[in-house]
């Protein structure tokens, strides 16, 4: 009974909040985000699939990806990437860890003059090949660097 | 809570060069607390950019970012005294937004 009774107050207290966050004008649903979520690509734990559910797939080896990373990254936890697009019509850029547990890390889309560039910092569980891929005049490109990781990230 | 969020934006040349912290855990759901009980997954999982109003960068992301996020772009076509605005989101639904004038 007294449980009951505390979780009934604790949902009240959140439907509460809620309503009044909207009220306020603190949430505006569906202002920002157009796209859903990719669920199925940040879950696939093969690399080459999470790649072709992002829509990456089939992608060419290409130089004119250029991957700033360490070589040995001590803390797994945060390791700096910088990837910077040399290709013309380059529209957008995806990071994958390949062997961490869920490969993808990240998907950037660059419209209205955003230069295809990104630079972030992003978790590895172990020594892995960093890939970056991007779509370019239809067509998708990817380049990688290893990424040596004395300590994981993942807590895996 | 704009207090979760750091934000610059500076002129490289004729490029704006913006970059963004958050404050989030990031918590992926594979991670154990000292009880051996698994943290729940919590992680910011889209961020979108604007200049001057204007989407510039729409980006999904994974648990793989790192713990207080870091994000680096640059824009083409910017001045000082636009304003760059950052609206983030994690899975719970919980909205971070920021904005900042090119200097």
């Amino acid at each position: 009974m007294n449980q009951l009774r505390r979780a009934f107050l604790k949902n009240a207290g959140a439907v509460g909040t809620f309503a009044i966050a909207i009220a306020t004008g603190l949430f505006k649903p569906g202002a920002a985000f157009a796209a859903a979520w990719n669920n199925l690509a940040f879950t696939a734990k093969d690399p080459a699939e999470a790649m072709k559910n992002a829509g990456y797939g089939g992608a060419t080896e290409s130089s004119d990806i250029v991957i700033k990373a360490p070589d040995i990254a001590e803390n797994g936890a945060v390791v700096p990437v910088t990837a910077t697009s040399n290709i013309p019509g380059t529209t957008s850029m995806a990071i994958f860890v390949e062997k961490n547990p869920a490969p993808m890390i990240a998907d950037f889309e660059f419209s209205n003059g955003a230069e295809p560039y990104i630079s972030t910092r992003i978790k590895m569980a172990k020594t892995s090949i960093v890939r970056v891929t991007v779509k370019a005049g239809g067509k998708n490109y990817t380049s990688s660097r290893e990424v040596k990781v004395t300590i994981g990230g993942c807590g895996g | 809570m704009a207090d979760a969020m750091k934000m610059r934006a500076t002129m490289e040349g004729n490029v704006v060069d913006v970059k963004v912290l958050i404050q989030h855990p990031m918590d992926t759901g594979l991670m154990k607390d000292k009880n051996d009980k698994l943290i729940p997954a919590f992680f910011i999982n889209q961020v979108v950019a604007t200049l001057n109003g204007k989407t510039v960068l729409e980006s999904q992301w994974g648990v793989g970012i790192a713990k207080n996020p870091f994000i680096g772009f640059r824009i083409k076509g910017g001045k000082p005294g636009d304003k760059v605005g950052i609206n983030a989101v994690d899975n719970l639904g919980t909205k971070y937004d920021g904005e900042v004038v090119v200097a």
